[in-house]
């Protein structure tokens, strides 16, 4: 029998890591997400050319 | 041998919290303050989970940079008593680690500071990690005694890029800030070399106590200080201008000079007598100069944006 038990100090040093390297990840999706969050709010209208004339897209008369 | 069992001394696998001091949190934390000076301080609003986002990756290129500094210079750090109980020479963290997670961050932290706020903000980022790894760490810090008066711009960016991250591009104000930091630099580690003693010479790093001799180090040390102050007096009435800011340059800087001339007239005798004092007080001073002088100009700030003024000071 090996004497390799499951609390050995090495096991709690990796278990200390995998959490902390979770932490970590999940804090950066949730980061992530906010700051989607944020840009599509705050992005404006987000409007691309579709090759259909829309009013939005054209110049108003005086050039400006 | 049917026997399993192993010794756990006898294993160098690193923990989470060495792999976290592989991004040097204490650097870490001057950078995070300076840049949010720098970005609190900015014309214009920053979302607050933009901001939040920028210092975090501000921090992390900081971080990254710091290992690939730990990376390059793990044969040193063996040598010098200060550096010996980081990861790479404490044995918990393999050199090839160090320069995978380095190189990892630099990438992502540029990446996300670039997504988050800007792409001026992340040039100086990406700019700043090579200036502190490239041309610091590999170059400078081992062929002149100049290493840490230019190497100092490395640590002197970040609030230019907490600048970058509100206005998105580079001003006066920012500068002036950089300024500060990077004439700060010269001082602050002078006076840590004196008392390391042979640390530096012991590794053969060419700082100006070990090429110029520590006499010279003391001259030196009063001259960037009375610089410094000059300067930083001097601002108060320019772009950071306010009264907070030159209260509180005086007052700082009326106690700096006081430090460097105490150290400029003592010999190595007297500092060996009394195991440095007079230094490592300096350089505890040099600390909360920097910590107080950001605190000012974001006072100032705070100050004007609550429509607080002064005769015409803010």
């Amino acid at each position: 029998m090996s004497n390799f038990r499951p609390d050995h100090e090495l096991h709690q040093r990796r278990r200390g890591r995998n959490f902390g390297l979770l932490a970590v990840l999940l804090g950066f999706v949730a980061l992530v997400f906010l700051l989607t969050v944020v840009k599509v709010q705050n992005g404006g209208k987000v409007e691309a050319f579709d090759h259909t004339a829309r009013p939005s897209l054209t110049t108003p008369e005086g050039g400006q | 041998m049917s026997d399993t069992s192993f010794d756990s001394s006898q294993t160098t696998e690193a923990s989470f919290g060495d792999y976290f001091a592989l991004l040097k949190p204490r650097v870490m934390s001057l950078v995070v303050f300076t840049a949010l000076v720098g970005l609190l301080v900015a014309p214009g609003s920053v979302h607050p989970v933009e901001g939040f986002a920028a210092i975090l990756f501000i921090a992390l290129g900081g971080g990254a940079s710091g290992a690939l500094n730990m990376w390059w210079d793990a044969d040193i750090d063996r040598i010098m008593k200060r550096t010996q109980k980081r990861p790479i020479p404490a044995g918990k963290v393999t050199p090839d680690e160090a320069f995978a997670i380095g190189i990892a961050l630099s990438c992502l932290s540029v990446i996300m500071l670039g997504l988050a706020s800007n792409l001026v903000a992340a040039g100086l980022l990406a700019f700043t990690i090579f200036f502190y790894v490239v041309i610091y760490t590999m170059w400078l810090k081992r062929s002149t005694p100049q290493n840490i008066v230019i190497g100092g711009a490395a640590g002197a960016f970040p609030p230019m890029i907490g600048w970058a991250v509100a206005t998105g591009g580079v001003s006066i104000e920012s500068i002036m800030m950089f300024a500060i930091t990077f004439f700060w630099t010269p001082p602050h580690f002078w006076a840590l070399a004196l008392f390391m003693k042979s640390d530096y010479s012991d590794a053969k790093v060419p700082m100006l106590t070990v090429t110029h001799g520590r006499r010279n180090t003391r001259i030196q040390i009063f001259a960037y200080t009375v610089l410094l102050a000059a300067l930083s007096v001097g601002m108060s009435f320019t772009a950071l201008n306010g009264p907070v800011f030159l209260a509180t340059a005086i007052i700082l800087n009326l106690l700096f000079i006081k430090g460097a001339w105490t150290i400029l007239r003592r010999n190595e005798e007297q500092a060996e007598g009394d195991n440095y004092a007079a230094e490592r007080s300096f350089f505890k001073l040099s600390l909360l100069y920097l910590f107080l002088l950001f605190t000012a100009i974001l006072a100032d700030a705070v100050l004007v944006r609550m429509g607080v003024t002064f005769g015409g000071w803010v």
